[in-house]
């Protein structure tokens, strides 16, 4: 009797730990709700649709979140198929190539650059790496989408190698051998094997970048000139929603129709984050059932 | 010894290992081994676990090659070309001698995918073709008619002996002339199990075969010859009929009447 009410109390105790998560997530998005939805009457939802972002004005506010998303989205965009190369080939290396030296040389390093603070790489990015950007492309200014997405790059390849070479490292031996018997030199293995066998935690790993990319803040409002306009072009400048809420959300007077609309890009952005989980779920499991 | 026997009955030797060692670093696992196997036969290597049999055969493949630090002092000859020569094509060396592993090892790909691995890597990549060696490999392996309505499905759906025969298609896809198989069956049941013996009786008329195998009685069953490893030596080679009948030496008749291993 005694050990059964035992157990029930430590279920219990796990429960609550795990609901605590969907609590939390729960009160997130009732709380952004809750603060965004007057915003629906007036000055009404059309207003988000526009095409222009300009939420102080002495004639008429604008609000059109396109701008915004367009900004967040190339920067993304940019990053990911910068570091995606760049991570995927990183973890083969050290898993599958690199000897046992220079694995120990370089795993610390990339975790180290993991740890680097994101304003310390966007403080980085402004000195060193704008007037970079600027000299090589011959433009007005260096603060671009590209130069942003450079740095997200960075920030997002220690992620990617991390979980990417894990993944590697599992793939189990029998198939690198039943390759190496059938003729395949090591590099065939590594892409026809041991990389598809890899691929799901790949995967993963580029939507935990992207993840990482799409949320960052700091980086982007110090480097992309936060230009809110809407362009495809990574040598423009533009202005992300994260950057766009941290930038605004001190100064803005309370309760007033442009605190309403940065909750808006809050749920916008929330929802592109659900949608891209979604996604990398969709394409997981895609894969899997074909294997 | 060895070499009037095999004169007796007439057979040429496809490969010939003469005076070889073998180190994994700074450990010897091999010591001295000559031995002349003889060409479309069945050799079987037995011997106790640990004395060298599976690292024997893994030197004529040159797969012990993907495992730092190991060495081969020696000759080892296959169609009388020496095979650990600086200018020996690796890829076309293990093209021609084929290998299958002791725990079956498909590809978490299709069926097709996995039996048109190595031709593709050879450059076959014409769509007709590779169906066609793909529909060939499956025959010889004996599997045609269990999977041919499956091509496209995984390999993993397939059950343990099925998913053997297919690395044994996998294997024979690429037209090797020598097949290594390392304790092939000892993960199956024993209708697989015979349903590999008798795979291998049949391939055995085009191919040299070498088995390694704990099974005594499996070893009789279906080998030409074969040879007897003990800690790292090779004790006795022979025709498997006067091996298993007459054992010329002590530690081979122990090991087959098992009193050890």
């Amino acid at each position: 009797m005694k050990s059964k009410m035992k157990e029930k109390a430590i279920k219990l105790v796990f429960t609550s730990a795990a609901s605590t998560a969907i609590l939390i997530v729960a009160l997130i998005f009732l709380f952004l709700g809750n603060e965004a939805a007057p915003f629906a009457k007036v000055p009404g939802l059309s207003e988000l649709f526009g095409q222009k972002w300009m939420p102080v004005s002495f004639e008429k506010e604008s609000f059109g979140l396109l701008p915004l998303i367009t900004g967040s989205l190339l920067v993304t965009f940019l990053a990911t198929i910068i570091a995606v190369p760049f991570g995927v080939c990183g973890a083969v290396y050290i898993s599958e190539v690199a000897s046992r030296f220079e694995r120990e040389l370089f795993k610390p390093f990339i975790e180290l650059l993991a740890g680097i603070p994101s304003v310390v790489i966007g403080f980085f990015g402004l000195i060193v790496l704008t007037p970079i950007v600027k000299d090589v492309f011959g433009l007005y200014s260096g603060l671009t989408a590209l130069t942003g997405a450079l740095l997200l790059a960075l920030m997002a390849i220690p992620t990617i190698i991390t979980i990417s070479e894990d993944a590697i490292s599992n793939v189990p031996k029998s198939y690198k051998e039943a390759s190496a018997a059938l003729g395949a030199s090591e590099l065939q293995t590594v892409w026809k094997v041991t990389v598809p066998a890899a691929l799901s935690g790949i995967i993963a790993a580029v939507m935990l970048g992207m993840g990482r990319v799409i949320g960052e803040t700091m980086v982007v409002m110090m480097v992309t000139g936060n230009a809110a306009i809407v362009t495809g072009s990574p040598f423009e400048s533009v202005r992300t929603m994260t950057a766009t809420i941290a930038a605004e959300m001190g100064e803005v007077p309370f309760g007033s129709d442009h605190y309403r609309a940065l909750f808006w890009v809050g749920i916008v952005l929330l929802i592109m984050t659900f949608m891209l989980n979604l996604v990398s779920h969709r394409v997981l499991k895609k894969y899997q059932d074909k294997q | 010894m060895v070499v009037t026997e095999l004169k007796a009955i007439k057979v040429e030797t496809k490969v010939r290992v003469r005076n070889t060692d073998f180190y994994y670093g700074s450990e010897q696992a091999l010591y001295g081994i000559n031995i002349d196997v003889p060409a479309r036969q069945v050799t079987a290597l037995i011997g106790p676990s640990g004395c060298g049999k599976s690292t024997f055969l893994r030197t004529l493949n040159r797969m012990n090659d993907i495992i730092d630090g190991t060495r081969l002092v020696g000759e080892v000859m296959i169609d009388g070309e020496d095979i650990y020569n600086e200018n020996t094509d690796v890829v076309a060396l293990r093209k021609k001698v084929g290998m299958v592993f002791q725990k079956s090892n498909p590809f978490p790909k299709s069926i097709f995918d996995n039996i048109a691995y190595g031709p593709r890597l050879h450059g076959i990549t014409n769509k007709d073709e590779l169906t066609a060696i793909v529909e060939k490999s499956l025959i010889r392996a004996a599997l045609w008619d269990e999977v041919k309505d499956r091509l496209h499905k995984s390999a993993l759906d397939l059950s343990g002996g099925q998913q053997q025969r297919m690395c044994i298609a996998r294997a024979l896809a690429v037209e090797p002339q020598v097949l290594l198989l390392d304790e092939p069956a000892s993960a199956l049941d024993p209708r697989s199990t015979a349903r590999v013996e008798e795979l291998i009786t049949e391939l055995r008329k085009d191919l040299t075969i070498l088995i390694v195998t704990h099974n005594m009685q499996q070893a009789g069953r279906i080998s030409d010859f074969t040879s007897f490893f003990y800690e790292g030596r090779q004790i006795e080679f022979g025709p498997t009929k006067r091996i298993f009948t007459n054992p010329g030496e002590k530690k081979t008749e122990d090991y087959i009447t098992g009193r050890f291993g």
